[in-house]
């Protein structure tokens, strides 16, 4: 089925007219029909296999600064049209007015995916998951348990509104992850991988699958002998991939323009002024393709974009969806993005990452006499309106005359988003990318980060170890 | 609610040969309403209705289940489910301890969940309540510069569950929440302080004390610095507390236990806590947001002992999760909503009250940090290993009393040697969203790195 049929356009013109009968300026329908299949193994015993399917639409009204949404689960014009009056209920001024709306000429999207949900055997997905649990299992006799997770989405949309975009879009992710548990004298210890694109289940090529459980399966082996990590200031590297979430946290998310325009981001009023080091460049960039934080088009129906949020250091500008931008009078910057029919969009960020720089990894830790390795970051949480801002270190190493050395137990950074960025004082060539789960007031969307081999000059690590 | 149970029953009936199905089918009504600069931000209003289903299928050294689920309650989406699960059945790997709840006897608690005064109050006037919460908070006080968000939101939640073993039970909750942040301003720059009320229908709701609180915590950290890295006491005010319990009670989970995925793992009966730590999960009490009549696989909720006087007295199990630990179901599974496969949870958590206040607490303290928030809690806790990090703000504790503000600081220690450096439990029961209720809760001999 193309996203397009999944309501008719005149249907759409019919709602959008009535959505707009009471007095709204704008007026939105967005559809949605998502399959997703989920499997697990736990102990080399498939769990469960589970499929879904959520189907339905939001509808929304503006009037001046004030947004009415509903959404349904029912698809008939009806259902439809219930959804569009009750969005309308914010539009009060407004008297059975006639509206007529024309949608524009359809544009659609597709996948890329080459196995997109649906095409693959089931069989095929478990043997995928059993061959992650041999791999990991070999590693070493510590690894005491293994769990793997795989999960597929098929997700069809169709923006409509009433200044005539109609467009659709087809999305398939696949998320495949393996976590292990070690035990050894000192208790046990968890290692992690994901591997996660905007494509089908083609990503989970044999290497990938062995990666993935090794690198699990090494991480909690390593951890048993890990020690407690530092208390206090310390220069930190951040390994190729693993370090994206840093700037996340530490701007992204107060470069977001509905936190600037409240004035609740430290950032707010600073285009145009140095914010960070000269090392740093900061990308949002929603057209890598394959990404994790990959589209076509964002939930409001405006292609993705490549847009520099920070060059040499200076703040370029923010990122936008329709409503921000519509505010000051400029365009969105496709960073309009929903993690469903029943949410209202918001600014999100797409795939953000840190542009190269001159330096090597090798040299960056030589010239690193006493600091914090940090080989894989877990997540991270922001205070926007201050910039104080934590992420969590899941693997990470002492660096001793220059040199990787023992291994660190799990603890939180700390630090300050304004005051970290210029401490970024070497970045390497080595870039790569992570997939991660961003939630913000509840929604939860795909977001991608990278950046290469870098080192602040100083964090706080919050560990135990004098 | 009986047209939900209905439709669950009528699925059930289709059960074919040797298998056996579990529906759980629910709906709910939602209104969320956010007030800015006086006006409705954002208004929503909805209606939802799913189903999940489970298919159990036995074979000869124990069964296979299949799940499935459909965000709409359409007969062409309850077919398909139907279907999808039937087929997921063959893939899964014969258990000998996967199976279905089964009546146990045990009768559901007479509780009154829903207020209809979620439904009876007009859309006006909730909307008043998030522009008064926001009016209230910026004219508390000069140096509030900005209200981030005023919230309003409430539901009504129904749910049934039908199973071919027998299981029929059906559930309502409403809630009604207000919410609010505050940034505050000086020379020093901005802070934030958020504050809520929450109750079963907005005539419950306190939008004073929510927008008190919020410029309470917004004002006082007002030129908050960093602190010198210390160890010392940690006093953890309700809300913090509540947070450590829920993170306490995921390891108390039988879904854990079971897998070998919680510290607290072969430790039952042994002291893990000092002896002032009791801890309970108890659903059938009113007083609890989360109160609940029947767990995820239709079992009546009850009251459990986790934790007697600092000895490991029990876990909460599910089905499975008793099954495979050689016991019985404490009516505790929890679902993620239609998508989640039921798996023990706390829903409930209390812990006893100690003796003392929080002014008490403090003096007897005498110097140790206040935590007042929480960041970075999914990132720098692992309930397996036990670490625990976390970024903090909060308020120096000096000569008995709260000092200068601090921020930027992390505490660190174990979970597990955080149960036992417990040095007071507060009688300042505050009911609170989530799974725990919180009180003051000092603990000693926490990492306090800062610069």
């Amino acid at each position: 089925m193309n996203a397009s049929e999944l309501v008719e356009r005149d249907v759409i013109e019919r709602v959008l007219a009535s959505a707009l009968s009471r007095g709204g300026e704008f007026a939105e329908v967005f559809v949605e029909d998502r399959r997703t299949s989920s499997a697990s193994l736990d102990q080399r015993r498939v769990e469960e296999l589970s499929s879904g399917r959520d189907r339905g639409a939001g509808v929304r009204v503006v009037v001046g600064e004030t947004t009415g949404f509903a959404h349904t689960a029912d698809l008939s014009e009806q259902g439809l049209l219930a959804a569009a009056h009750a969005a309308a209920t914010v539009a009060r001024s407004g008297s059975g007015r006639t509206v007529t709306i024309a949608l524009g000429d359809h544009v659609g999207y597709a996948s890329n995916a080459q196995q997109p949900l649906g095409s693959v055997d089931k069989a095929r997905k478990i043997e995928v998951l059993l061959r992650a649990d041999d791999i990991a299992r070999s590693t070493g006799g510590e690894i005491t348990q293994v769990m793997v997770g795989l999960g597929e989405s098929s997700r069809r949309i169709l923006v409509a509104n009433s200044d005539g975009v109609f467009r659709s879009d087809h999305q398939v992710r696949t998320r495949f992850n393996v976590q292990c548990v070690a035990l050894g004298d000192t208790g046990m210890q968890t290692g992690y991988r994901p591997v996660a694109a905007t494509r089908g289940f083609e990503i989970l090529t044999d290497d990938a699958i062995a990666e993935a459980a090794t690198g699990a399966a090494q991480q909690a082996i390593t951890k048993l002998a890990a020690r407690p990590a530092p208390s206090g200031d310390l220069p930190v590297v951040l390994a190729g991939g693993s370090g994206g979430i840093l700037f996340h946290e530490a701007c992204g998310h107060g470069l977001e323009a509905d936190a600037i325009l409240k004035e609740a981001s430290v950032y707010a009023g600073k285009a145009g002024q140095k914010v960070a080091s000269d090392l740093v460049t900061l990308v949002d960039d929603g057209t890598v393709e394959g990404e994790w934080g990959y589209l076509a088009m964002d939930d409001e129906g405006r292609a993705a974009g490549r847009n520099v949020l920070i060059e040499n250091g200076v703040l370029t500008d923010y990122m936008w969806d329709f409503l921000s931008a519509r505010r000051q009078g400029r365009s969105s910057s496709g960073n309009g993005r929903r993690q469903s029919y029943q949410h209202l969009p918001m600014v999100r960020m797409t795939n953000t990452y840190l542009l190269e720089g001159p330096d090597t990894p090798e040299d960056i830790i030589a010239q690193t006499p006493r600091g914090v390795y940090v080989a894989q970051l877990g997540g991270g949480q922001v205070n926007t309106a201050t910039g104080d801002f934590v992420f969590g270190m899941t693997e990470a190493y002492l660096i001793e005359g220059g040199v990787i050395t023992t291994p660190l137990r799990e603890c939180n950074l700390i630090g300050n988003g304004p005051e970290v960025l210029q401490r970024v004082d070497a970045v390497a060539s080595d870039f790569s990318m992570t997939p991660g789960t961003c939630g913000k007031d509840g929604q939860q969307v795909p977001v991608g980060t990278g950046q290469a081999t870098m080192r602040l000059s100083s964090v706080t690590i919050g560990g135990t170890a004098a | 609610m009986s047209e939900l149970l209905a439709i669950a029953e009528s699925i059930v009936e289709r059960a074919v040969g040797n298998e056996h199905l579990e529906v759980y089918v629910s709906s709910g009504i939602d209104t969320e309403v956010q007030a800015y600069q006086g006006e409705v931000e954002k208004l929503t209003t909805a209606t939802s209705a799913g189903i999940g289903i489970r298919v159990l299928v036995d074979s000869p050294h124990g069964a296979r289940v299949g799940t499935a689920w459909a965000g709409s309650l359409d007969g062409e989406a309850i077919d398909e489910a139907l279907r999808e699960a039937r087929d997921n059945v063959a893939f899964a790997t014969e258990d000998e301890f996967i199976g279905f709840a089964t009546p146990d006897g045990v009768p559901a608690a007479a509780l009154t969940l829903v207020d209809e005064g979620v439904t009876t109050t007009s859309l006006d006037d909730k909307i008043a309540l998030a522009i008064d919460l926001e009016k209230m908070v910026r004219g508390a006080d000069t140096r509030i510069r900005q209200v981030d968000s005023a919230n309003y939101s409430d539901y009504v939640a129904q749910a049934a569950i039908a199973s071919t073993l027998g299981i029929r039970a059906t559930y309502e909750r409403s809630g009604a929440y207000v919410s609010v942040e505050a940034i505050a301003t000086d020379s020093s720059g901005d802070q934030t302080g958020w504050g809520l009320s929450a109750g079963r229908a907005p005539h419950e709701l306190n939008i004073d004390k929510a927008a008190a609180d919020a410029v309470r915590r917004a004002t006082r950290m007002l030129g908050a610095i960093k602190p010198a890295s210390m160890r010392g006491v940690a006093v953890f005010d309700p809300r913090t507390t509540a947070t450590l319990l829920a993170i306490i009670g995921g390891a108390l989970s039988g879904s854990a236990v079971v897998r070998g995925r919680s510290f607290f793992a072969d430790r039952i009966g042994e002291h893990v806590a000092v002896d002032d730590f009791s801890l309970l999960d108890d659903p059938t009490d009113p007083r609890h947001f989360s109160a609940s009549i029947f767990d995820g696989e239709g079992l009546a909720c009850r009251r459990n002992v986790l934790i007697d006087h600092g000895r490991l007295q029990g876990f909460v199990y599910d089905t499975e999760s008793a099954r495979r630990a050689g016991t019985s179901s404490t009516g505790s599974a929890a679902r993620g909503g239609i998508a989640g496969s039921p798996s023990a949870s706390c829903r409930a958590l209390q812990l006893a009250p100690g003796a003392r206040n929080q002014a008490e607490i403090l003096a007897e303290v005498g110097d140790g940090v206040f935590v007042e928030s929480l960041t970075g809690v999914h990132s720098g806790v692992n309930p397996i290993s036990g670490d625990f990090s976390v970024g903090i703000t909060g308020l120096m504790i000096r000569d008995g009393q709260l000092a200068e503000p601090i921020r930027e600081v992390t505490v660190a220690s174990t979970l597990q040697r955080m149960l036992l450096d417990v040095t007071h439990v507060g009688n300042d029961v505050e009911w609170l969203p989530g799974v725990a209720a919180g009180q003051t809760l000092a603990v000693g001999d926490i990492a306090l790195s800062g610069s």
